[in-house]
C-alpha cells in the first residue's frame, strides 16, 4: 500500500520508516513524504495511481492540510478516491468539524499512537 | 486831616491786618497766636473810634505802628515758611522806616519838614519794597501752595501704592500658596501616571505572553513528541539487536550495523528535538523576564525565524480556521550582533502579530483569491543588520500611518489591543538600541516595518 505522509517536519521521515521499518521491509507499506500541501499535490499528479493513503498535518505553512484534503477531495474523484486522514496538535472540534465536512476519512490528534495507527491502516488493506 | 480818611486809613490797616491772616494762613498754622490776633478787631474799634470822636490822626497813627511790627511779628513766627519770609523781609524795612519817619516828625518836626522830600521819598521806596514783597510772597505762596498740592498729591499716590502693594503682595502669597497646591497636585498625579504607565508596561508584556503561550505550547509539542517517538523507537531498535544478537552463528551483521546507525541517527534526533524544546522554554522565559538590559551577541537570523513561528502559531491557537504562508528569508551574513535579546523579540513578536492580525482582517474581508503571507527578510547593509517584515495585509491610510508610533493609538476594538507595542518597540529600537524603526504602507496591498540596527556594540 502506498501511503504519502504530508507535514511541514522533516524529521517525521526518519520517524515513519522506523516506526514501519518491519513493514517497508517486507514490502507491506510504502512511504513518500511531502513537506507540504503544495508538494503534496506535486506528487499526487505522478503518483496517484499508486498512492492510496495520505496522512496529512493540518497546520502548516502556506496551504493547509484542510485545503489540501479540500483540492484532493474535488479533484481525485477517480476511483478509487484516496484515503485522507488527517493530523493535527490541535484536537480541537472546530478543526475536526472542518475535517469531516471536507471528506476526512479520519481525525488523529498529536501525539501520534503508532500502534493505533497501524492498526487503522492494517484494516485498510 | 480829614475824619473820613482816618476811617479808610484805618478801614486799610484792617484789611491789610486780615489778609496778611489769610494769606498765611495762621488760623491753622499759629492757632494761639491767631486767637491774640482777634483782639485787634476791638483795637481797631476803639482807635478809629478816638480817631473820629478827636478828629485826631494820632490813634490811627498808632494803629498803624501796631500793625506793621504785629505782622511782621507774625511772619517772623512762620519764618519756615518761604512766603512769610518774604513778606517779613519786605515788613521789617518799611516798619523801620515809617516808626523812624514818625519818630523824626514827632520829635523834630522842624528837621522832618525840611527834609519832608526825602522821607517821603524813603517812604515811597520802602512801600514799593513791600508792595513788590507782597506780590513776590503771594507768588512764592502759590508756588508753595502747588508744591504743597503735589506733594499731598504724591503722599496720596504713596500711600495708594503702598495699599496697592500690600494687595498685590497678598495676591502673590495667594496665588503663591495656590501655585504651590497645584504643583502638588501635579506631582501626585505624573506620579500616579509614571505607575500607570509602568502598569501598562507590564500588561502589554503579558498581553504579548499570553499571545505567545498558544504558539509556545504548539512549538514545545512537535519537538517533545519527537524526542518521546524516536526514544521509543529507539527502545524497538534495541530489542531487536539484542534479539539479532542471540540469534548466534545465523546473526546479520549487515543488519545490526543498520540498526546501530539508526540508533545513533535517533540519539541525535532526540537531542536536537530537546535542545529545540529547551530553546524555546528559554526564549519564553526571557521574554516574560523584566529585560536585564543586557545585551548579548544573538543570531537575528534565528531570533526572526523563532518568533515569526511562535507569532504564528499563536494566532492560529486563537482563530484556528486562519492560516498564512510565512516565511524568514535571512541572510547568513548578518550573523550575531550585539542586542537585548528579549527587547527585540518583543518587537519582532509585535511586528508579527500585527502583520498577521493585518492578514486576517483582510481575510475577514473576503477578497476572492487572497492568500494572506507574513514574511520577514533579514540582510547586512554596510555595518548595520536591515529586518523588514512584511505582509500583504489590508494596509493603512496615512491618517493611521502617521499616528502608530504614538502611545495609546490602536485600530482594534477597545479591549484588543493597549495601544502600546508600537510605541514600546519604537523606544526600543530608537533609544534602547540606537537603531531605526519605519513603516511603509499601502491601502490595500499591505505594509513593511523595517528595523535597522547598528552592527557595532553601542558602549
Amino acid at each position: 500500500m502506498n501511503i504519502l505522509v504530508v507535514d511541514d517536519e522533516t524529521d517525521v521521515r526518519p520517524l515513519f520508516e522506523q516506526r514501519f521499518r518491519r513493514e517497508i521491509r517486507n514490502g507491506e507499506f510504502r512511504f513518500t513524504f511531502a513537506e507540504s500541501g503544495e508538494q503534496a499535490l506535486e506528487y499526487l499528479k505522478d503518483l496517484l495511481s499508486e498512492a492510496v493513503l495520505i496522512l496529512s498535518d493540518i497546520n502548516m505553512p502556506g496551504m493547509s492540510g484542510l485545503e489540501l484534503l479540500r483540492q484532493i477531495k474535488s479533484e481525485y474523484q477517480a476511483p478509487p478516491p484516496p484515503v485522507v486522514m488527517m493530523i493535527t496538535a490541535y484536537g480541537d472540534a472546530q478543526s475536526y468539524n472542518q475535517a469531516m465536512e471536507l471528506g476526512a476519512d479520519d481525525f488523529l490528534t498529536k501525539p501520534l499512537d503508532f500502534n493505533e495507527l497501524k492498526n487503522k491502516l492494517k484494516t485498510l488493506q | 486831616m480829614d475824619v473820613t480818611n482816618f476811617v479808610l486809613s484805618g478801614l486799610f490797616c484792617a484789611l491789610i491786618v486780615f489778609w496778611t491772616r489769610r494769606f498765611l494762613d495762621t488760623q491753622k498754622r499759629i492757632p494761639l497766636w491767631d486767637k491774640r490776633l482777634n483782639l485787634f478787631w476791638g483795637l481797631f474799634g476803639i482807635l478809629v473810634g478816638l480817631a473820629t470822636a478827636f478828629k485826631s490822626e494820632l490813634p490811627v497813627v498808632l494803629l498803624w505802628l501796631c500793625s506793621i511790627p504785629t505782622l511782621a511779628y507774625t511772619a517772623w513766627l512762620l519764618r519756615d515758611l518761604q512766603p512769610a519770609r518774604t513778606l517779613f523781609q519786605g515788613l521789617l524795612p518799611y516798619v523801620f522806616v515809617i516808626v523812624n519817619a514818625k519818630i523824626v516828625e514827632a520829635v523834630a518836626p522842624g528837621f522832618y519838614k525840611r527834609h519832608d522830600d526825602i522821607f517821603d521819598l524813603v517812604s515811597s521806596v520802602m512801600t514799593v519794597w513791600l508792595a513788590a514783597s507782597f506780590i513776590f510772597a503771594s507768588r512764592q505762596k502759590k508756588e508753595w501752595a502747588r508744591i504743597e498740592a503735589e506733594r499731598a498729591e504724591e503722599a496720596e499716590r504713596r500711600r495708594l501704592d503702598e495699599v496697592r502693594k500690600a494687595e498685590l503682595e497678598y495676591l502673590v502669597a495667594e496665588r503663591t500658596a495656590q501655585i504651590s497646591r497645584q504643583k502638588e497636585e501635579l506631582e501626585q498625579t505624573l506620579a500616579e501616571l509614571k505607575a500607570t504607565q509602568d502598569q501598562l508596561v507590564q500588561r502589554e508584556k503579558l498581553a504579548s505572553l499570553g499571545e505567545l503561550t498558544a504558539g509556545i505550547a504548539h512549538e514545545i509539542q512537535n519537538p517533545l513528541n519527537f524526542v518521546n517517538n524516536f526514544s521509543e523507537v529507539s527502545a524497538e531498535l534495541v530489542k531487536e539487536l539484542i534479539d539479532e544478537r542471540q540469534r548466534g552463528p545465523e546473526r546479520d551483521e549487515e543488519l545490526e550495523a543498520e540498526l546501530l546507525d539508526d540508533l545513533t541517527q535517533n540519539l541525535q534526533k532526540i537531542a536536537h528535538h530537546g535542545h529545540r524544546a529547551s530553546g524555546i522554554i528559554r526564549s519564553m522565559l526571557q521574554h516574560s523576564r523584566a529585560s536585564t538590559g543586557q545585551r548579548e551577541a544573538v543570531d537575528i537570523n534565528a531570533l526572526a525565524d523563532e518568533y515569526l513561528k511562535l507569532s504564528y502559531h499563536g494566532l492560529r491557537a486563537k482563530d484556528k480556521t486562519f492560516n498564512a504562508k510565512f516565511e524568514a528569508i535571512t541572510d547568513p551574513t548578518v550573523g550575531s550582533i550585539s542586542i537585548i535579546p528579549q527587547d527585540i523579540g518583543r518587537v519582532l513578536l509585535n511586528l508579527y502579530n500585527n502583520a498577521f492580525y493585518a492578514t486576517q482582517q483582510r481575510v475577514k474581508q473576503g477578497t476572492p483569491g487572497y492568500q494572506p503571507s507574513v514574511t520577514v527578510r533579514t540582510e547586512r547593509v554596510g555595518d548595520r543588520v536591515r529586518i523588514r517584515v512584511r505582509d500583504n495585509g489590508l494596509g493603512m491610510p496615512d491618517t493611521v500611518r502617521q499616528k502608530i508610533f504614538q502611545p495609546f493609538f490602536t485600530t482594534k476594538p477597545t479591549g484588543e489591543g493597549t495601544g502600546l507595542g508600537l510605541s514600546l518597540s519604537y523606544d526600543i529600537i530608537t533609544k534602547g538600541h540606537n537603531g531605526t524603526l519605519t513603516v511603509d504602507s499601502q491601502e490595500g496591498e499591505g505594509t513593511e516595518f523595517t528595523i535597522e540596527l547598528p552592527n557595532q556594540p553601542q558602549s
